[in-house]
C-alpha cells in the first residue's frame, strides 16, 4: 500500500460520513452497554429506517464518550449535541429533535466542565469512531504515523521522536519509554518481541479497557512502531479475560489489519513483518509484572523471577522483550504522526503528555477521563468531577491501586504528575483515581488494598506470602474493635520488612496503602484502637455479631 | 520441550560474549570471580557464609526465600545474593545489622506461617529450618502464629508428606523435574493458600508419575518429606549427590 | 429414545472438545498453548475437571502437576461445575467504597452460601469479582454474564429471585 492509497480510504471513508447531515453516535462501550446502549441503538435504526431517512441521517456505534455514569450516552453531530440516560423510548424525540434544539429532558451539557477542562491525546477517537471499522480509524490519520515510521523514517530516528517528546510508561513506574526501546533495540538477536500488558489489574481502574474497546487500532499501530523501532517481528497483546468485549474487538481489528496489509509481511511494501496475538489473562494481577507476564504468556503459573536480567535481555522464551502498557502505545502514533516537540509541549517539565484516568467513587461524573500531566488534583476532582456525591465533605483520593496511597485534602492543590505523586507517598500507577468521602474509613480502606495483595501474591517468597496475611490480621482485629496499642509500631515493622525485602513490585509496594492512611489519617487508628470507635461510622464493633 | 531456568538460557544464546572476570568487594575484602557467577558462590569461595532456604547446590535458583538478602553499597534495594550477578567494583555487605534484622524476621515469618514444633518432628537436629535459627540467633517469635491445619499425606509405601512443616522452598518440585525428569511435584494455588502437591493434587501413593526415588526427600530442608519408619536419628539427608548428578547428565546430553 | 438421547450428548461432547482440540492445534501443541486451551475448555464444558486436565496434560505433553498447578493459580478457573444461575458482585475498588460488602452480605443471607460456592440444588453460584471495569457504574453486579451497574441490595436479591423462580 502506498501512503496515497491509505490517504484515499480515509478520503472516502470521510466523504460517506459527511454525506449524513445527521450523525448519531451511541456509546457501545462496555459502561453502556451494561445499560442497554445496545437496544437503544437498535430502536434509533430502526426509528430512522421508519421515517425513511436514512440517506440523511446514520446511526454508528462508537467509543465511551467519557461520562459512563450517565449512560446510556448518545452523541449528536455535527451539532455537538450530547444526550445522558437515553432509553429505547426515546428514540423517536430524538430524531424529532434532529436539526433544532436539543431534546431538553435528556440534554446533557456538551460544555459543563467535565468535557472542556479535558485534553484529549490517547482518547481523540473514543467517542468518535466505530471502534469495529479500520477506516474510520484511518479517516482520522490513522496508520500514517506506521507509515512514516516505516517508508520515511529509520528506527533509531523513531526512537529518537519517542525520547524527544519524554512519554514516559503508563503502566505504573514511569520509566521512559524511550530508553526501555533502546535498550531492547540494542540487544542483539534474530528474535524479539513486543507485549502489550493490557492486565490492567488495579481494581477500580478501566482505562486501558476502555482504548481497547473504543480506539484498538491505535494500540495496534503504536506496537508495530515499536516493532520496527526495536527491531521486533512479533507481537502479543495480553489482555485480562474479564474484558471479554476488549477481547473481541482487539481480535477483529488484528483481523481487518491483515486483511488492509498493515499488520503482517511486507507492511506498506517495505521489508518488514508485523504479526500480533492475543493471549488472555485468567484473573491474576501479579501478570501485570512484567516477568509473571512472560511466564503467563509461556503457559506457566504466573510467578515472577528476580531482575536483572530484565525483559528486555531476557524475556519471553529467553528473547529480548519490549513490554508497554496500553496507554503508552497508544501515544506513540500521535507522537510519531506530529512529532516529540508537538507532544512535549503539553504536561510539566518531567512528565510530558496526557494522562488519563478512571475517575470514580464519591464524585458525581465518574468516567474516563483525560488530562494534561500537572492538573490540579483540585480541578480533576471538583470541576471535572463535579464535586463529592451528595455534597458531603471530600476525604482523600486514591491513586496508584494496591501499589498507591491516599492523599488527604491538604494535597488538593498538587499537581499530578509522577514526582508530585511519589513525593506525596503515592504513585501514579496506571490512572486509576477513587474519591473518597467522610463516610469511607481509611483503616478499612487499608485492610481492603491489603486484603486485595494477600490474596493476589503468587505464594512464591516468602515476605509477601506470610507478611501481607500478617497485616491483614492485624487491621482485621483494629476494624473490629480487638486493636491493641502496640499494633501501630507493629504495623510499621512488618510494613517495612514486606517493603523491602519482597521479591517483585506486588510485595515491595503492597504496604504503600497502609502507610500512607498511617501517614495521614493516623486519628482514625488512634479511634479505632483506644476509643473503639470508627469516625466514619463503616466499621462496626458490634461483638454480638458472629464471630469467627 | 521443557522450559530451562531462565539462568541456563543466557548459556544458550550463541551472541553471549565470552566469561570476563570481575573484581569487586565483599566485606571489604577484594575478591576477584567470573562475571556468570553468583554472590553468594564467590562468597561461600572465600569462606563467607550467607544464609539460605531455597537454595541448594545442583538445582536452579528461585530467589524466593530472600534470607540471602546482602548489602549493594550505592543501592537502597537489598539483592538476594543466590541470583545476584556481581559487577565490577561492586561493595557488598553480607552481614550489616539491617540484613540480619531483616533475615531474623523473614524467617519468623516462616515459623508464624504453619507448625514448626520442633519437639515432635522427624527432622529434629537435622533441619535446615532449625539450624538457620540458631545462624541468626532468632530466638522467639513476636508475631501472632497462623498456622492454619495442614494435611498429612501417607498414602506412598516409602514416604509421606506433612504439610504442616512446609516451607514451600520448592526444592522438591525442582529436584523432581530437574534430576528425576519425573515432574510429579509441583506447586497449586498461590499466596498463602498455596500447597505442593503430587499429579492432580492426588495421594501421592497413587501418582502415576513417581519413581519412588526419594531424591525430594533428601532435597526437603525440614521434616515435610520424610521417610517412613526411621527414626529421628536415621533422618539425616543426603544431598550431596545432587551436583554430581547433575555434572553427568550435562556430560550426558553435551 | 434414551439411547437417542445418549447419541445427542456424545455428539455434543464431541463438538466441545472440538473446540479444545482446535486451539491446541493452533498452538501447536507447545507448552504455551495450555493457558488458552484451559481457557477453551472452561468456555465449553463451563469448569475444568479432572479429566479433561489429564486430556489436556497428555495432548501438550504436559506434567499432570504442572497442569493442576496453572489451572489452581489463576483464579478466572474453576475446578467446580457452577450452578445453573452466576450472581458475581464486585468487590473492586470502586464497588467496595460504593457499598458492595453490604450486597455481599444480603445475598449470603439470602441463599445461604458464601463467595465460591453453589446452592445444594445446584440452581445459584455466588461468585466475588476484583473489578468488571465498569467502576463508573459502581456498585456492578454481573447475572449469568450481563452487567449490571448502580446496584443495591434490594436490587440484587430482586434480580436473584426472579432469577430463581424463572424456572419453576
Ligand atoms: C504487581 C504489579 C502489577 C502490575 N500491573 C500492571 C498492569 O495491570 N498494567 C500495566 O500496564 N502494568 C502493570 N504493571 C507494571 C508492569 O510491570 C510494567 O512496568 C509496565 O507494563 C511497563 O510498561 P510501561 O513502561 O509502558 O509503563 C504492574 C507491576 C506490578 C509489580
Ligand atoms: S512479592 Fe509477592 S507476588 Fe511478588 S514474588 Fe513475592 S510472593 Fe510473589
Ligand atoms: S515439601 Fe519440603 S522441599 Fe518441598 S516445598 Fe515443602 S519444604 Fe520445600
Ligand atoms: S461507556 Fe459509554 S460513556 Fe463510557
Ligand atoms: S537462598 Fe537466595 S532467596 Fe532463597
Ligand atoms: S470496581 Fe467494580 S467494576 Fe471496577
Amino acid at each position: 500500500m502506498t501512503i496515497e492509497e491509505l490517504q484515499e480510504i480515509g478520503k472516502i471513508e470521510k466523504e460517506k460520513q459527511d454525506g449524513f447531515k445527521h450523525r448519531i453516535h451511541v456509546c457501545v462501550a462496555a459502561g453502556c452497554l451494561s445499560c442497554q446502549s445496545g437496544q437503544v441503538k437498535e430502536a434509533l435504526e430502526k426509528e430512522v429506517s421508519r421515517r425513511g431517512q436514512e440517506s440523511w441521517t446514520s446511526v454508528k456505534g462508537v467509543g465511551c464518550l467519557g461520562l459512563c455514569t450517565a449512560g446510556p450516552m448518545v452523541a449528536i453531530e455535527p451539532d455537538g449535541i450530547l444526550y445522558q440516560g437515553v432509553s429505547v423510548s426515546d428514540a423517536s424525540d430524538i430524531l424529532e429533535a434532529l436539526g433544532g434544539p436539543a431534546v431538553s429532558r435528556l440534554d446533557c451539557s456538551a460544555h459543563m466542565p467535565f468535557f472542556t477542562k479535558q485534553k484529549k491525546i490517547v482518547l481523540e477517537n473514543c467517542g468518535k469512531i466505530d471502534p469495529e471499522s479500520i477506516e474510520d480509524y484511518i479517516a482520522e490519520g490513522g496508520y500514517e504515523g506506521l507509515y512514516n515510521a516505516l517508508r520515511i523514517m529509520t528506527p533509531t530516528g523513531v526512537i529518537e521522536q519517542i525520547s524527544k517528546g519524554g512519554l514516559r510508561g503508563r503502566g505504573g513506574a514511569g520509566f521512559p519509554t524511550g530508553l526501555k526501546w533502546t535498550a531492547v533495540s540494542k540487544t542483539k538477536s534474530n528474535i524479539k518481541f513486543v507485549v502489550c500488558n493490557a492486565d490492567e489489574g488495579d481494581p477500580g481502574a478501566f482505562m486501558d479497557r476502555s482504548v481497547l474497546e473504543s480506539d484498538p487500532h491505535r494500540v495496534l499501530e503504536g506496537m508495530a512502531i515499536a516493532g520496527f523501532a526495536v527491531g521486533a517481528n512479533y507481537g502479543f497483546i495480553y489482555v485480562r479475560a474479564e474484558y471479554p468485549l476488549a477481547v473481541k474487538r482487539v481480535r477483529t481489528a488484528i483481523a481487518r489489519a491483515e486483511r488492509l496489509g498493515v499488520l503482517g509481511r511486507n507492511i506498506f511494501n517495505t521489508t518488514f513483518n508485523f504479526d500480533i496475538t492475543v493471549r488472555l489473562g485468567a484473573g491474576a494481577f501479579v501478570c501485570g509484572e512484567e516477568t509473571a507476564l512472560i511466564a503467563s504468556i509461556e503457559g506457566r503459573r504466573g510467578s515472577p523471577r528476580p531482575r536483572p536480567p530484565f525483559p528486555s535481555e531476557l524475556g519471553l522464551w529467553g528473547y529480548p522483550t519490549l513490554i508497554n502498557n496500553v496507554e503508552t502505545f497508544a501515544n506513540v502514533p500521535p507522537i510519531i504522526r506530529k512529532g516529540g516537540d508537538w507532544f512535549a509541549a503539553t504536561g510539566t517539565d518531567k512528565s510530558k503528555g496526557t494522562k488519563v484516568f478512571a475517575l470514580a467513587g464519591r464524585v458525581n461524573n465518574t468516567g474516563l477521563i483525560e488530562a494534561p500531566m500537572g492538573t490540579k488534583l483540585r480541578e480533576i476532582v471538583f470541576d471535572i468531577g463535579g464535586g463529592i456525591l451528595e455534597g458531603r465533605k471530600f476525604k482523600a483520593v486514591q491513586t496508584g491501586g494496591p501499589s498507591g496511597g491516599c492523599i488527604p485534602e491538604q494535597f488538593l492543590d498538587m499537581s499530578m504528575d509522577y514526582e508530585s505523586l511519589a513525593k506525596v507517598g503515592s504513585i501514579m500507577g496506571s490512572g486509576g483515581l477513587i474519591v473518597m468521602d467522610e463516610t469511607s474509613c481509611m483503616v478499612d480502606v487499608a485492610k481492603f488494598f491489603i486484603e486485595f495483595c494477600m490474596s493476589e501474591s503468587c505464594g512464591k517468597c516468602v515476605p509477601c506470602r506470610v507478611g501481607t496475611v500478617q497485616i491483614y490480621n492485624v487491621l482485621k482485629r483494629i476494624t473490629e474493635g480487638k486493636g491493641k496499642p502496640t499494633d501501630i509500631g507493629l504495623l510499621e515493622e512488618l510494613c517495612d520488612l514486606v517493603k523491602n525485602t519482597s521479591l517483585c513490585g506486588l510485595g515491595q509496594t503492597a504496604p504503600n496503602p497502609v502507610l500512607s492512611t498511617l501517614n495521614y489519617f493516623m486519628d482514625e487508628y488512634r479511634a479505632h484502637i483506644d476509643d473503639k470507635v470508627c469516625p466514619a461510622g463503616t466499621c462496626h464493633f458490634n461483638h454480638t455479631e458472629e464471630s469467627q | 520441550m521443557r522450559y530451562p531456568s531462565f539462568l541456563q538460557r543466557t548459556a544458550d544464546r550463541a551472541d553471549v560474549q565470552p566469561v570476563r572476570v570481575l573484581t569487586f568487594s565483599i566485606n571489604g575484602v577484594t575478591v576477584s570471580a567470573r562475571e556468570d557467577e553468583t554472590i553468594l558462590t564467590v562468597a561461600r569461595q572465600n569462606g563467607i557464609s550467607i544464609p539460605t532456604l531455597c537454595h541448594l547446590d545442583g538445582l536452579s535458583e528461585r530467589g524466593a526465600c530472600r534470607l540471602c538478602i546482602v548489602e549493594i553499597k550505592g543501592s537502597p534495594k537489598l539483592s538476594p545474593a543466590c541470583v545476584t550477578l556481581p559487577r565490577q567494583d561492586m561493595e557488598i555487605i553480607t552481614h550489616s545489622d539491617r540484613v540480619m534484622d531483616y533475615r531474623r524476621k523473614i524467617l519468623e515469618l516462616l515459623f508464624t506461617e504453619r507448625n514448626h514444633v520442633c519437639s515432635v518432628c522427624v527432622s529434629n537436629g537435622h533441619c535446615d529450618l532449625q539450624a538457620l535459627t540458631v545462624e541468626l540467633g532468632m530466638t522467639h517469635v513476636h508475631y501472632d502464629y497462623l498456622h492454619p491445619q495442614q494435611m498429612v499425606d501417607a498414602s506412598h509405601e516409602r514416604f509421606s508428606v506433612d504439610h504442616n512443616r512446609c516451607v514451600l522452598c520448592q526444592r522438591c518440585v525442582r529436584v523432581c523435574d530437574e534430576i528425576e525428569g519425573a515432574h510429579t511435584w509441583d506447586v497449586m494455588g498461590r499466596g498463602h493458600l498455596a500447597k505442593v502437591i503430587t499429579d492432580l493434587n492426588e495421594p501421592w501413593g497413587e501418582s502415576t508419575t513417581c519413581t519412588g526415588c526419594g531424591k525430594c526427600v533428601q532435597v526437603c530442608p525440614t521434616g515435610a518429606l520424610s521417610e517412613k519408619g526411621k527414626s529421628v536419628a536415621e533422618m539425616t539427608k543426603k544431598r550431596l549427590f545432587l551436583p554430581y548428578l547433575k555434572l553427568m547428565r550435562g556430560e550426558e546430553e553435551r | 429414545m434414551e439411547a437417542k438421547e445418549a447419541e445427542r450428548v456424545k455428539v455434543d461432547e464431541d463438538r466441545r472438545w472440538r473446540l479444545v482440540n482446535r486451539t491446541m492445534r493452533l498452538h501447536g501443541h507447545q507448552p504455551d498453548a495450555l493457558i488458552e486451551t484451559l481457557h477453551a475448555v472452561q468456555e465449553s464444558f463451563g469448569f475444568l475437571d479432572l479429566d479433561s486436565l489429564k486430556y489436556v496434560a497428555d495432548s501438550l505433553h504436559l506434567p499432570l502437576s504442572l497442569v493442576y498447578g496453572v489451572a489452581t493459580f489463576y483464579h478466572f478457573f474453576t475446578l467446580k461445575p457452577p450452578g445453573e444461575h452466576t450472581c458475581v458482585i464486585c468487590l473492586g475498588t470502586a464497588c467496595y467504597i460504593a457499598g458492595s460488602t453490604n450486597m455481599l452480605k444480603a445475598v449470603e443471607k439470602e441463599v445461604g452460601i458464601k463467595p465460591g460456592e453453589t446452592t445444594s440444588d445446584g440452581k445459584l453460584s455466588l461468585l466475588t469479582a476484583r473489578c468488571m471495569g465498569s467502576c463508573g457504574l459502581a456498585p456492578a453486579v454481573v447475572f449469568d454474564g450481563a452487567i449490571h451497574g448502580k446496584m443495591s441490595s434490594t436490587a440484587v436479591l430482586q434480580n436473584i429471585r426472579r432469577l430463581l423462580n424463572h424456572d419453576d
